[in-house]
This record gives structure tokens, C-alpha cells and sequence, in this order.
């Protein structure tokens, strides 16, 4: 009788333990709409692929709840504050755009909730006027590392001698990673014969591209996203100029060779990842996406992933599903095995990692080299 | 000479700009004439005239002649519609309502439209119905979309004004905006002529959003707001209620865009425009062809 109701015992701890797992809300901010919505939506797909792994195996039950931010800071703001406020969140995930990131990592850092963002690049996210903002993270490298592997690869590689730039003023990650660019070309004997601004909504770039023609670059870095790329390309080409582009992470997106045709074959751009590397992590996580939503993920996707990953892990390892308590497990993260490789945080929260180049093909993008920091 | 190549293939660029931006100003001075009313949702009737294009071309794959005639005509049903159901009733409230209005139907068109059961919010790459193709022609070079919104913009503006100053319609219009209560005693239907005008204002900007996003193949559903302002300014400039007036503004404002861009930033781009406007609006109010009469 008694080793009955001691098994009885056991039974229903277990099954507690079993069916009423302790609810942990996580936050998901990331542009579901406007002008990068793919990136949005790959990044979606990937934090759910992780979540349904974690469902399997992990401690707690996750709701997750996602905000768009439609690549506004301001909307960025106002969504991470209702995760923030009311829905009470102890994590955010994203968001996924360096000029979003910027006010939103001031917000979770003084509200004291932990934020990893896959995909901002720009210093400023975890970093702002020499402050290290202790609860932001990222899964990514940085832009100066990016800018300066672009600009040496310009002038090694394609045997630059001129270098063109052309790049969005009000977007944090664009300027940012212009200037970066503009210094290491500068600083290795390169000259930049024209560096000049837009704004978001510009779509006609005649009047800039035909001042940047009479100068004639041997190669024009874009770093902007995938749209304005392709709209930016098209009318380099149909002006007659017959400059290489270069680019950063924002162009890794499928539309970019569906929207620029021709003219933004033969360009090269800085990215994460790419699907062709050989890796047991990656390959299992891009033959998941694949089976759920028939492509490849891009870079953004498996980046997203990671960072989902890295919060679990904390999270599964943390004494209390608290925001405090978390941000210790994170800050603890070292070697994690994602699928853009090796992750590990230096003192401000940036991961240390590769960039690969990739080259844009008629029949798709093409993994060029790996560039180690 | 390399400079005067310079300077004459940014004139193209500036024209090329101008000529859109004159077609939406005509729509705005128009409608200022008959109604004195400045109608803010004009800049959607040019973002509509650019989807209705595009599912024109990817959906029914129309000749390029038939697409201008059929996206002219919609907008122009659509402007008239606008008229009929969201300012008719106010034709005797103060101009403040009708103004008010007229900014409420800009936001109604817009996010509606961008809800994602009709256009959705997103940037869309628009194909163009043709391949491009430069034409060097001594030092600088031209392209087909180039010639194609030169061209078609002289044709509307030459069947603007016979239908203006040749036709009854437009001897009643220009009446209209003469004096509308004298005209309606004169046993003129003012109704029809306001949404005649409404009309040709809405064919108008359709035809600018066809050729405007051929020029820059990407539209989105927020597209108007920017060349709308631009081309209310180049309105403002000639002197609005003023036709002619209208089309040298818009040319104006697109070349003073290019030039600034090229010779400044286009940071200052947009500043200089408004900087434009400013100094019109202190030293000559009434605009370029304006008269000197302040209308009440």
C-alpha cells in the first residue's frame, strides 16, 4: 500500500510538472510590413522554429507575443512599450533594424528587461556615448567590422582604386555603415569620389547618379535594404554606368534579384551566412524552414534564430523565469553552437563572429570567401 | 563642355521630374479655381493612377496606349466619385469643413488601400510595359522613358488646353472659376462642370502616376503624399487657379530638385523647395502669373 501511494506520489508530481509547465511570455519586435517585410518574415518563421524545438524539451511553456514595428522607429518604440508595460515580457527578441533598435534598446535598458537582437548592427544598439546599455545583446557582428571587410575587399579583391557611396541619411545603419566603409577605403590609399545622401522615400536618384557618373567608380557601395538597392541599381544601369555595387547584410533578401533583374547581377555584398557553408546546425535548421515554408532562410532568419536560442538556453538555465535572472544566464552565454556559427559576447554585448561574402548571380547568390575578424 | 554635358543631362532629370509634377499642379489649380478648395487628396488619386497601371500591366498585360486611356479614365471616375460622395454635400459649409475633408479622404485612401486585402503597406517593384533603351545623341545620352514622359505630357497638356479654351466645357469652366454663383445663374449646371473638373484633375494625375512610377519603378500606397505637397507648391508658384501657372511651377520645382541635388545634397533638397515657397508666399503671394487682386 504504501509503495502504491508513494508511486502515486510521483505520478502526480510529474504530471504537474507534466501538463501545467510555468508560462513565460517572450516579445518578438520586427517589421512584418513595409519596405523589408521579407526580412520580417523570415525572422518570424525562425523564431517559431525555434520555439516549437524548445516546446520538446524546454522547462517552460513560452507565449510569445509579436509586434511590428514596420521599420518606424517610432512604431519600434511604441510596441516594445506595450510588450514592456502591459503584456509584460521577460525578453525581447529583435527588433530586427539598427534605427529601430537604437530607441528601443534605451527603453528595455531603463525598464531593465533583457533584448537580443539577431540582426541590428550599428554600434550605437548596445553602445551609446561610451555607456554600455547592460541589457542588450546581439547575434551579430558589428558595422565597422562589416564596412571595413567591404572596403578591403573592394580594394584587394576587385582591385579598386575609386569607391562611390551612396546612402540613406536618416537611417542609422545605412550612415553608419557608409562612414565605416568611407575610412578603411581611405585609410588603405583608396579614393572616394563621391559620397552622398538620400532620403527613405527618394525614389528618383537621376540627379545623383548622373553627378556620380561624370566621376566614373570603379566600384559603388550601397548599404542600404534590398528595395532601394534594386530601385537604386536600375537606375545606375539605364544611366550607362557600368561600376561594380557592393553592399552590406541589408541586401540579402531573394526580392533583391527579383525586383533589380540584371542590374544587380554581378555584385557582391557582406553577410552572416551563407546556406551553402556545411554545418550539422545550420543545414538541420534550414531543412526545417525549408519543409515549412519552401525556401532558404536568409541570413536575418538564421540570425533570429540564434538569438531565439541563446534567450532559451539563459532561460532553461536561469533559477526563475525573471528578467534579472535571465540577463545573468545570458551574460554567461560563451561558444554557443547556432547556425551562423560560434557565438560569444565581448564586454558589450556584440557577438564575435565571421563575415562571408557573398556574389549575386543570375541563378542566385553565391558564397564567395569567409572574412574571420 | 564637360560641364555644359553635365548641366544639360541634369535639365533632363529635371524635366523629366517637372513634367509629372506639373501634371498633379494642374488637378490642384483646377479644382482651386472652380471651387477654391485645395484638394489633399489629390496626391492619392496619383498614387492610385500608379496601381491601377501596375495591375494593368501585370494582370492584363495592356498595350501602352490602352494603359494610359484606361488608368486615366479610372482615376478620373474615381475623382469624380471622391467628389460626388465626400464634398458635394458640403458645397455650402464653410471652406474650413471642405478643406478638412479633403484631408480626411487622403488618410481614408491611404490606409485603407494599405490594408493588406487591397494593396498592402509594402514597397512593390513596377514593370515597366517596355524595354528601356538610352539614344546618345551628341555628348549626352536620352532614354525611351524620357522621351515617352515628354511626349506624352505635351499631348495632355495640348488636349488640356483645347478642351479648355476650344471646347463649351471649358468656356463654362473658366467661367465657373470666374464666378460660380453667376454661372449657375447664367443656366449652367455647376455641378457638372465641378466634376468635369474634378475629372480631367483625376485623369490627370493618373497619367503622372503611370509615367512617374515608369521613371522610378517602385510604388507604394504612401507614394503621393511627397510629389502631392511638391505639386501643391508648384501650383502656389504659378499662381494657383491659374493653368499655365501651374505647369511653369511644376517644371520649376522639378528642376530646382535635380539642380539642388546636384550642385548641394539632397539633404537640402526638400528645404530648398519649401525655402522656395516661402519667399513666394512673403514677396508674391499670388504667384507668378498671379494678379495683384486679393480674391475673397
Amino acid at each position: 500500500m504504501k509503495k502504491i501511494s508513494l508511486i502515486l506520489c510521483f505520478l502526480l508530481l510529474y504530471s504537474t510538472q507534466l501538463f501545467s509547465k510555468e508560462v513565460v511570455k517572450i516579445g518578438l519586435i520586427t517589421p512584418l510590413t513595409g519596405d523589408i517585410k521579407t526580412f520580417g518574415e523570415s525572422t518570424k518563421n525562425s523564431f517559431f522554429i525555434a520555439l516549437e524545438e524548445y516546446a520538446k524539451k524546454g522547462k517552460y511553456e513560452i507565449k510569445p507575443i509579436i509586434a511590428d514595428d514596420k521599420n518606424d522607429p517610432t512604431e519600434g518604440t511604441n510596441a516594445a512599450l506595450k510588450l514592456v508595460t502591459q503584456d509584460k515580457v521577460v525578453a525581447i527578441i529583435g527588433p530586427l533594424t539598427s534605427k529601430v533598435a537604437i530607441p528601443v534598446s534605451e527603453l528595455v535598458n531603463t525598464n531593465k528587461i533583457p533584448m537580443i537582437t539577431g540582426t541590428a548592427t550599428n554600434p550605437k544598439v548596445t553602445v551609446s556615448d561610451g555607456k554600455r546599455k547592460k541589457y542588450v545583446f546581439r547575434a551579430c557582428f558589428i558595422d565597422p567590422f562589416q564596412g571595413q571587410v567591404a572596403a578591403n575587399f573592394a580594394l584587394k579583391d576587385l582591385k579598386a582604386k575609386t569607391a562611390a557611396v551612396l546612402y540613406d541619411v536618416g537611417n542609422d545603419y545605412s550612415k553608419g555603415l557608409a562612414e565605416f566603409f568611407k575610412n578603411t577605403f581611405e585609410k588603405n590609399k583608396g579614393t572616394i569620389v563621391a559620397f552622398e545622401s538620400y532620403q527613405k522615400d527618394d525614389v528618383d536618384f537621376s540627379a545623383l547618379i548622373t553627378k556620380i557618373a561624370i566621376k566614373k567608380p570603379d566600384v559603388i557601395f550601397i548599404p542600404d535594404y534590398y528595395n532601394k538597392v534594386a530601385l537604386i541599381a536600375k537606375q545606375i544601369r539605364e544611366k550607362g554606368l557600368k561600376s561594380t555595387l557592393l553592399g552590406g547584410d541589408g541586401w540579402d533578401s531573394p526580392e533583391l534579384l527579383k525586383i533589380g533583374g540584371d542590374a544587380v547581377v554581378g555584385s557582391y555584398f557582406t553577410n552572416h551566412y551563407s546556406p551553402d557553408r556545411k554545418d550539422p546546425i545550420a543545414d538541420s535548421f534550414i531543412q526545417k524552414y525549408k519543409q515549412k515554408h519552401g525556401n532558404v532562410p536568409d541570413a536575418l532568419g538564421a540570425l533570429a534564430y540564434d538569438a531565439t536560442w541563446i534567450l532559451l538556453n539563459a532561460l532553461d538555465r536561469a533559477v526563475k523565469p525573471t528578467p534579472e535572472e535571465i540577463l545573468k544566464e545570458i551574460e554567461k552565454t560563451k561558444n554557443h553552437k547556432g547556425a551562423t556559427g560560434t557565438i560569444s559576447f565581448d564586454n558589450n554585448g556584440d557577438a564575435v563572429k565571421s563575415t562571408v561574402i557573398i556574389k549575386i548571380e543570375k541563378t542566385g547568390p553565391k558564397y564567395i570567401t569567409t572574412v574571420n575578424p | 563642355m564637360e560641364i555644359l554635358i553635365y548641366l544639360t543631362q541634369q535639365f533632363i532629370n529635371g524635366i523629366q521630374l517637372g513634367a509629372v509634377y506639373a501634371l498633379i499642379a494642374l488637378g490642384y489649380t483646377m479644382v482651386y479655381g472652380v471651387l477654391r478648395m485645395i484638394n489633399f487628396a489629390h496626391g492619392d488619386i496619383f498614387m492610385l493612377g500608379a496601381f491601377i497601371s501596375y495591375y494593368g500591366i501585370t494582370k492584363f498585360n495592356l498595350p501602352f496606349p490602352i494603359l494610359i486611356l484606361s488608368t486615366s479614365l479610372l482615376t478620373a471616375v474615381i475623382a469624380i466619385l471622391i467628389e460626388k460622395i465626400a464634398y458635394k454635400p458640403l458645397r455650402n459649409a464653410p471652406k474650413i469643413s471642405l478643406l478638412i475633408t479633403a484631408v480626411g479622404v487622403s488618410l481614408f485612401l491611404e490606409y485603407t488601400l494599405s490594408l493588406n486585402a487591397f494593396f498592402t503597406p509594402n514597397y512593390i517593384g513596377f514593370p515597366r510595359p517596355f524595354e528601356i533603351r538610352s539614344y546618345d545623341i551628341g555628348m549626352f545620352s536620352i532614354n525611351n522613358i524620357h522621351l515617352i514622359i515628354f511626349s506624352v505630357t505635351i499631348i495632355s497638356l495640348a488636349l488640356l488646353y483645347l478642351l479648355i479654351y476650344k471646347s463649351k466645357y471649358g468656356i463654362a469652366m473658366r467661367a465657373a472659376s470666374h464666378d460660380l454663383e453667376i454661372t449657375r445663374l447664367m443656366g449652367i449646371r455647376t455641378d457638372n462642370i465641378i466634376s468635369f473638373t474634378f475629372g480631367i484633375g483625376g485623369a490627370l494625375a493618373g497619367i503622372g502616376g503611370l509615367l512617374y512610377s515608369m521613371a522610378y519603378p517602385q510604388i507604394n500606397v504612401f507614394m503621393g503624399i511627397m510629389p502631392g505637397i511638391k505639386s501643391f507648391i508648384a501650383a502656389v508658384l504659378g499662381g494657383i487657379g491659374i493653368i499655365h501657372g501651374a505647369v511653369l511651377g511644376g517644371f520649376i520645382i522639378g528642376i530646382s530638385e535635380v539642380f539642388v541635388s546636384a550642385f548641394l545634397s539632397s539633404t537640402y533638397r526638400d528645404g530648398v523647395i519649401f525655402i522656395i515657397l516661402f519667399i513666394f508666399l512673403l514677396f508674391r503671394p499670388n504667384g507668378i502669373f498671379g494678379k495683384n487682386i486679393e480674391k475673397v
